[in-house]
């Protein structure tokens, strides 16, 4: 591990170590359990896909990693720290660690593209200088393709590009997990390949881990080291893309049809 | 033997018929208590919740890391991009004030006794009230429909991971720059409603701005100008925190950033006209 901002920075390691662990996670709302009793594990550097229907509960699973939601039972633990048992200033620090790309791209409407990626830097990298801000904003746009959009607004570009935007977002403040809730959610297939890729540079530029909740096959096809896949808030498999590819489980074969 | 049982049978069926009616009422009674009960839960605990958020909001305005940008981007929306509406609505209050008065007080001939009478009522009540009822309309549906919508789309939870606190970002500075801008609205529309009332006493008459101005000044003293003044920071403050407490706690869905801005104006609108009554009260105790 290197310092870097008072933050600890993962170099590639031979051996997996897990960075986000998962245990009796159960979750519900209004009687109704979403998720119940799941337990997984997330290894640095690596890719894993999480799959499931609408309404399986993926979103919430990320959403409880950063504490947006609490669970109702289960421990969460992010860099071996308990996220359900953190002081506000611990979370504030923990999340600073983390980027959260969201399904609809959340970018603030009122601010200008540029200004979007300011918005995280000059709040998590406080030591950074104006002209070190521009540089960092500069490059993040330009890995996504979108240099020369940094003064419009988010209305004015199309779907893709802020779903990039919004990738770009994350990954400005040198994140070392990265969760992404339906990246290609809503995209065309040409659009959703990008991001897929996007999210493949991201693992290498940035050497992330990352967290990746989705139901389309493609994308989980282009970027899983592993995957799980749920069903009714439970794990239904674990395994590597070949073993859902070869499983005789009608479920899993609707699903990678 | 028939007709001996139905005289004892009778009576026993009727009784048991009227204790069957007695229970159905009793279960009637019953539901719509829990009904009541479930409508009172939900206004009490409507009621904590906004005492809460605004002892949270209060809690984060003293705090460190105060958004100052923001607060000054705030002040230019709220009291800069109103000043049109304000400046329109001032001087016709003015306006129509003074010819409404006109008629009536030269029937007593008391004319000269209408700027002091109009400036009076602009500054105490007309002003304050009308101003404060048209931010309602405005900044409280704006500030309830922005945070609205930004808690559909996940901003607000972009800006939560993104190690900001969006109660300080976004609630913090609205709230203080809804409760410093509006009583500056108010001292505007105050000026421009005298404005407008000496161009409506030019209409039938002729006379001189400093005259008119003059007039209306000597009739005006502290009692008049300070409680109007202090009420109207109440108002911001209601505006700001109505405002803000609807769209913040809106729905997940779209619908939900109608119904926000909607009831962020039906909300701080009666607020405004309850804490007019109060201050009234108690201006009229010193």
């Amino acid at each position: 591990m290197k310092a870097m901002n008072g933050i600890l920075v993962n170099e590639v390691v031979t051996t997996p170590k897990q960075v986000v662990e998962i245990e009796n996670l159960s979750i519900g709302f209004e009687k109704e359990k979403v998720l119940d009793d799941l337990s997984l594990k997330l290894f640095n550097g690596e890719n894993l896909v999480v799959l499931g229907q609408s309404g399986s509960g993926k979103s919430v699973l990320i959403k409880c990693i950063v504490r947006l939601l609490a669970p109702d039972a289960g421990t969460i633990k992010v860099f071996g720290e308990n996220v359900n048992e953190l002081s506000r200033n611990g979370l504030a620090e923990l999340r600073k660690k983390i980027g959260f790309l969201f399904q609809s791209g959340a970018l603030y409407d009122s601010m200008t593209i540029r200004e979007n990626l300011e918005f995280p830097l000059k709040r998590i990298r406080k030591e950074l200088t104006k002209r070190e801000i521009n540089e960092k904003v500069e490059e993040a746009l330009g890995n996504v393709g979108l240099a020369d959009t940094s003064d419009k607004m988010p209305s004015q570009l199309s779907g893709g590009m802020r779903k990039r935007v919004s990738l770009a977002r994350t990954v400005v403040v040198d994140p070392l997990i990265m969760l992404y809730d339906e990246p290609t959610t809503g995209l065309d297939p040409l659009t959703s390949d990008e991001i897929s890729e996007l999210i493949n540079e991201v693992k290498k530029k940035y050497k992330t881990s990352s967290l990746i909740i989705t139901h389309d096959i493609e994308c989980a096809r282009a970027t899983a080291d592993r995957i799980i896949m749920l069903q009714n808030g439970e794990v239904y498999l674990e395994g590597k893309l070949e073993d859902f590819e070869k499983s005789p489980d009608v479920f899993i074969k609707s699903f990678f049809k | 033997m028939t007709q001996q049982k139905n005289r004892i049978i009778g009576p026993v069926l009727r009784n048991i018929v009227k204790i069957r009616d007695v229970r159905k009422n009793a279960e009637k009674l019953g539901e719509r208590t829990f009904e009541q009960a479930q409508i009172a839960n939900v206004f009490l605990s409507g009621i904590a919740d906004f005492y809460l958020f605004m002892w949270r909001t209060t809690r984060e305005a003293f705090s460190r890391d105060f958004e100052f940008r923001e607060f000054f981007r705030q002040c230019y929306l709220i009291g800069y991009k109103t000043v049109p509406l304000i400046s329109v609505t001032g001087l016709i209050i003015g306006l129509v004030l003074t010819i409404q008065l006109r008629p009536a007080l030269a029937d007593f001939g008391a004319v000269s006794m209408l700027p002091g009478m109009v400036a009076q009522s602009i500054i105490r009540e007309m002003g304050p009230v009308i101003t404060g009822l048209i931010c309602a309309g405005r900044v409280g549906s704006g500030m309830g429909a922005e945070l609205g919508s930004m808690k559909v789309s996940e901003q607000i939870d972009a800006m939560e991971v993104s190690s900001t606190n969006p109660m300080r970002f976004l609630v913090v500075t609205r709230v203080l720059a809804a409760t410093l801008m509006i009583p500056i609205l108010v001292l505007y529309a105050d000026a421009l409603g005298i404005l407008g009332s000496w161009a409506g006493a030019n209409i039938k008459g002729d006379v001189t701005f400093v005259l008119f101005f003059s007039q209306a000044f000597s009739a005006i003293d502290f009692l008049d100008l300070f409680p109007a003044i202090i009420k109207t920071f109440f108002f911001g403050a209601a505006i700001g925190f109505v405002g803000c407490y609807k769209g913040y706690t809106a729905g997940r869905g779209t619908e939900s950033v109608g119904k926000a801005a909607n009831s962020a104006v039906v909300l701080s609108s009666l607020l405004v006209i309850i804490i007019d009554l109060v201050a009234v009260q108690i201006t009229d105790m010193l």
